[in-house]
């Protein structure tokens, strides 16, 4: 049925009328051509990132390495029982009560005993010595008493930390012409190293201490560890896991399927939205008035920092739910209805399970953010805090003042200190382990959740 | 046509099902059926005809209050199943839907086992007291669905891993393992191939003996083969309503017989 004349449709013509199909013709050429740049835009645009990206990693990991070494000194020390213990008690009461100066002449008896034994020469001054080592060497040694009382008056060999200054040296941070300037440190203390690491008593090994260590005095980087503050993470995480997941799940469940579709519903949508754009600070001091001062709840404590990234990961959550609920064919829904379940019954036995992975994803995603976040609490006083202590136990672990990883860092970058700079990077790769790994818990979940076909 | 069931015809009209008077639907300003009057025989089929957007499904989804889950729309009229308006308020919509199954226009079963699958409303009923009982209803409404031999070795296999034809006739078993009395279906062939038509469209016909069946469909000569009477519906009205032998062999409407012999539609 066309209207075209038979035989009229297209004049007689030589040849194919289009042109040979191996040769391209003008239009085509053209458009190849815009295919072809688009296509050297997008890689061009993946490799800047890439290089970027390359960059990024290669300077955390080349100045966050050195972080996770320490340099430590052998040195054999008399626990002289004269000056812990003269009445040879053996009470640990009475050797607890000796204060690391009494262990600092001990450990400075040790150091020249020791340049003597090797025959090392040097212009540095006995009461100078020790400051190749920790300031909390003296600490180091007592504490070591006191779990052992029985070694007072025997000879032990200690690891003792080296200072941050001879650490720099051995990491090539800390240069002979930079000590010029330094109070802390001569040139001649370096001399003594180079000695004793030829004879094997200086090493530079690993220092687990750094992931699981409390945090120290700005005197101390040999000492700081990021430990407490991961625990405050962790107790974070478990805050904003326990109420944003349930209360997240469920509200985006009610708006979702259950909800009437009326202005105070569009309101409420819009105001969910736009919360998942508000500068996170603004939670802080949200958190700060409300958990704290009005509330009462303690400064500093993980609970409110849990508290605060809840309501700064909700809407994030809400919305990721919200996303993968709508993505389940309303056909499960339809089937769900068509057999007499309930609204209830639908969403439980079906809609629910199917958006499960969706769901998850989005969670973890959201405390993945969370557990980067910083500036709500510097505002309830989680930036700044010296955690030197582990919580005591499980349940004061909520509300004890501690830090979280994103703070130590932040807390550690701010430290004039050079040794400190450099904690603050190998925070940065520990911070970055534990987002991989939420991820690869996400990744994982989502196809556990999904492989049920 | 459909000569063979011409006993089956004569079967007097008081035997009324589903009853529905003076049903209007409007989705928002959309007026979309319009003032239809019905009566529904049990244990017969009764197709819906008419061209897309007439209003079949739509008035197929009020039989179940279906149409319920959509907020913009708005019904009105009375529509009785044995004599109790399902309007009513007193009206529990999911003890309703209990009663009066649906079959989709595309295979729907639920990301499980094929046994969950047809499981699922006798276990929200609790129609089962235990296991056995569970496994006899399962075995019966897949024979009902003609199904069973095809399936019986991997009943825990999932149902979404079946072809097109036998996930439908898997929905068609899960719609009547709640013992409904009346079976809605939503042009349930519309996604199957030949063979899988004729296997679901015997299936009805063998669905008759025990439910009173309403089947929308856009294939008239599905309509001819499966039902006893048969409605048209054109832009929201009930055109004509009769004998399905009727309909087709001797329309009373012009716009019936129109759309019967291809001219609109």
């Amino acid at each position: 049925m066309t209207d075209i004349p038979e035989g009229g449709a297209h004049p007689q013509q030589d040849g194919p009328r289009r042109g040979s199909l191996f040769a391209e013709n003008p239009r085509i050429k053209a458009r190849n051509r815009a295919e072809k740049r688009f296509r050297a835009y997008g890689i061009a645009a993946i490799s800047i990132a890439m290089a970027f990206l390359c960059v990024l990693l290669f300077s955390i990991v080349k100045n966050g390495l050195p972080a996770f070494t320490q340099t430590y000194i052998q040195v054999d020390v008399t626990l002289d029982q004269e000056v812990l213990d003269p009445d040879a008690t053996g009470d640990p009461a009475v050797i607890a009560q000796k204060t690391t100066f009494s262990y600092a002449p001990l450990i400075q008896a040790a150091l020249v005993d020791r340049l003597a034994q090797s025959g090392i020469e040097t212009e540095v001054t006995p009461d100078r010595l020790a400051r190749i080592l920790s300031s909390g060497a003296a600490a180091q040694l007592r504490n070591h008493v006191l779990a052992n009382p029985e070694v007072v008056g025997e000879t032990v060999e200690f690891d003792l930390l080296a200072s941050s200054r001879v650490d720099g040296y051995m990491k090539g941070r800390v240069t002979r012409e930079a000590l010029a300037r330094d109070p802390n440190l001569d040139a001649a203390h370096l001399e003594i190293i180079d000695a004793l690491k030829a004879e094997g008593s200086v090493e530079r090994r690993f220092n687990l201490d750094f992931i699981t260590g409390t945090d120290a005095s700005d005197s101390r980087p040999e000492e700081a560890g990021l430990g407490a503050s991961v625990l405050g993470s962790f107790y974070m995480m478990l805050v904003v896991l326990l109420l944003a997941l349930p209360i997240g799940v469920a509200a985006s469940i009610y708006l979702e399927e259950f909800a009437p579709e009326n202005r105070f519903t569009d309101l409420i949508e819009v105001n969910i939205s736009n919360l998942a754009a508000v500068p996170s600070i603004v939670f802080g001091i949200l958190g700060l008035a409300a958990f704290i001062q009005f509330a009462h709840l303690p400064a500093s404590a993980p609970l409110v920092g849990g508290l605060v990234l809840t309501l700064m990961t909700l809407p994030t959550i809400i919305i990721s739910t919200r996303a993968s609920l709508r993505a389940v064919p309303p056909s499960i829904r339809d089937a769900a209805l068509g057999v007499g379940a309930s609204k209830m019954q639908a969403t439980m036995h079906h809609v629910l399970p199917l958006a499960m992975p969706g769901i998850l994803t989005g969670t973890i995603l959201g405390l993945a953010q969370a557990l980067g976040e910083t500036a709500p609490l510097l505002l309830i006083g989680m930036v700044g805090f010296i955690a030197s202590e582990y919580p005591d136990s499980f349940t004061s672990g909520f509300t004890d003042p501690n830090s979280a990883m994103p703070a130590q860092i932040y807390e550690w970058a701010k430290r004039a200190d050079p040794a400190y700079y450099e904690r603050a990077w190998g925070g940065i790769i520990v911070l970055l382990a534990f987002l991989l790994l939420m991820n690869i818990v996400a990744v994982l979940l989502r196809r556990r959740f999904e492989r049920r076909w | 046509m459909n000569d063979m069931r011409l006993g089956d015809r004569a079967k007097q009209m008081d035997d009324t099902k589903i009853r529905a008077r003076g049903v209007n639907v409007f989705y928002g300003d959309n007026h979309a059926i319009k003032d239809v009057d019905v009566d529904i025989a049990d244990r017969m089929v009764t197709a819906f005809i008419g061209p897309s957007g007439c209003g079949k499904s739509t008035f197929l989804r009020c039989l179940n209050r279906m149409n319920d889950t959509i907020s913009a729309c708005k019904i009105t009229g009375e529509i009785k199943i044995d004599d109790q308006n399902i309007y009513d308020s007193r009206v529990d919509p999911v003890q309703l839907r209990a009663k009066v199954g649906m079959v989709f226009q595309k295979p729907n079963p639920f990301p499980k086992s094929i046994y969950d699958n047809v499981a699922y409303g006798p276990r929200i009923h609790g129609l089962a007291k235990n296991r056995k009982e569970m496994d006899e209803i399962v075995e019966r409404a897949l024979r009902r669905g003609a199904i069973w031999n095809e399936v019986k070795d991997r009943l825990h296999a999932p149902a979404t891993g079946l072809s097109g034809g036998q996930q439908q006739r898997i929905c068609i078993a899960r719609a009547v393992a709640t013992e409904p009395e009346v079976l809605l279906m939503d042009e349930p062939c519309s996604a199957l191939d030949p063979i899988a038509t004729a296997q679901v469209e015997e299936l009805i016909d063998e669905l008759r003996q025990n439910f009173s069946v309403v089947i929308v469909t856009h294939s008239m000569q599905q309509a001819a083969r499966v039902s006893q009477r048969t409605a048209f519906f054109h832009l929201g009205d009930l055109v004509e309503y009769g004998e399905t032998g009727t309909i087709f062999t001797n329309p009373e409407d012009s716009r019936t017989e129109s759309y019967i012999s291809g001219r609109i539609g």
